[in-house]
């Protein structure tokens, strides 16, 4: 299993801002091994967040996302105690989901 | 660099691949059949992963994968808290804002990495039209800031300089 996420979401003015740092290794299919053997792929795909179970972003990733990756935006609404979730899944279909509440 | 496309994403949820692992052919065997690029899914995670789109390894595929049909430059797509020369490909922060009305993703192209499109953004109503994250670059190239907004398409264009590869190995 995936380590947590680090997850903070903050009211800024009328809306709340997200920022999250995922732990993944986000590997390219592109690099070889020691050995010269291709390292296989493995990143995350898709990513969804929610604010009190509405979907406030879905997003698709390919390879070229960075390691360990690293989302911000904002959406209008949410006050301090909401529930934000973010879920990840990956292409060897790994899954983690992570709550926190905005503060 | 030079790696048979086939071989890049190895995304393989489909019900085949089910009916392999149950079958008892195991993880060698998987291995075996998705190195050789005969478990490509089209099915399963096409609605919620463009494959396509994703494996795309020139702008122009990818737009053409992702339903783009003559997209527009636009001067009210912005790139925020984005660098001109980066020291570290492998760790490039893109940020990119919107100010076209009704605008409802936001997807980020790589003009001269292997896999062209780096990340699509769904932006339900209520969410602000800007996003960071951190990308990897395989070298100085063009970076594509692609909005859809009220169905039409838009783009912005940002050379960012890339003085140590994020692709190496």
């Amino acid at each position: 299993m995936a380590d947590p996420m680090k997850i903070r979401a903050s009211v800024v003015g009328d809306s709340t801002e997200i920022k999250v740092l995922m732990s993944h290794e986000m590997e390219t299919g592109q690099r070889k091994d020691a050995k010269g053997q291709s390292i296989p792929a493995w990143f995350i795909q898709s990513v969804t967040v929610t604010w009190n179970d509405k979907m406030v972003l879905s997003a698709q990733w390919g390879t070229a996302v960075a390691k360990n990756p690293f989302l911000s935006f904002r959406f209008k609404g949410g006050a301090k105690g909401d529930r934000v979730a973010i879920t990840w899944t990956d292409n060897r279909g790994d899954k983690r989901t992570d709550m926190t509440v905005i503060g | 660099m030079s790696v048979n496309p086939k071989q890049r994403n190895p995304t393989s949820t489909s019900s085949g691949r089910r009916a392999l692992l149950k079958s008892g052919s195991g993880a060698t065997l998987l291995a075996v059949l998705s190195a050789a690029g005969l478990l490509r899914s089209r099915s399963a995670l096409a609605q919620s992963w463009n494959n396509a789109a994703f494996e795309a390894g020139a702008v122009n595929e990818a737009l053409k994968a992702l339903g783009v049909a003559d997209p527009r430059q636009s001067t009210d797509i912005a790139f925020v808290q984005t660098p001109e020369i980066a020291e570290n490909g492998a760790v490039v922060p893109i940020g990119v804002t919107s100010n076209i009305p009704k605008t409802e993703s936001i997807a980020i192209l790589i003009e001269k990495n292997p896999n062209v499109l780096a990340a699509v953004f769904e932006l339900p109503v209520g969410t602000e039209p800007a996003v960071r994250t951190n990308v990897k670059m395989a070298q100085t190239s063009n970076v594509i800031a692609l909005v859809k907004a009220d169905g039409r398409y838009y783009t912005a264009t940002k050379e960012i300089k890339v003085t140590l590869g994020g692709c190496g190995g």
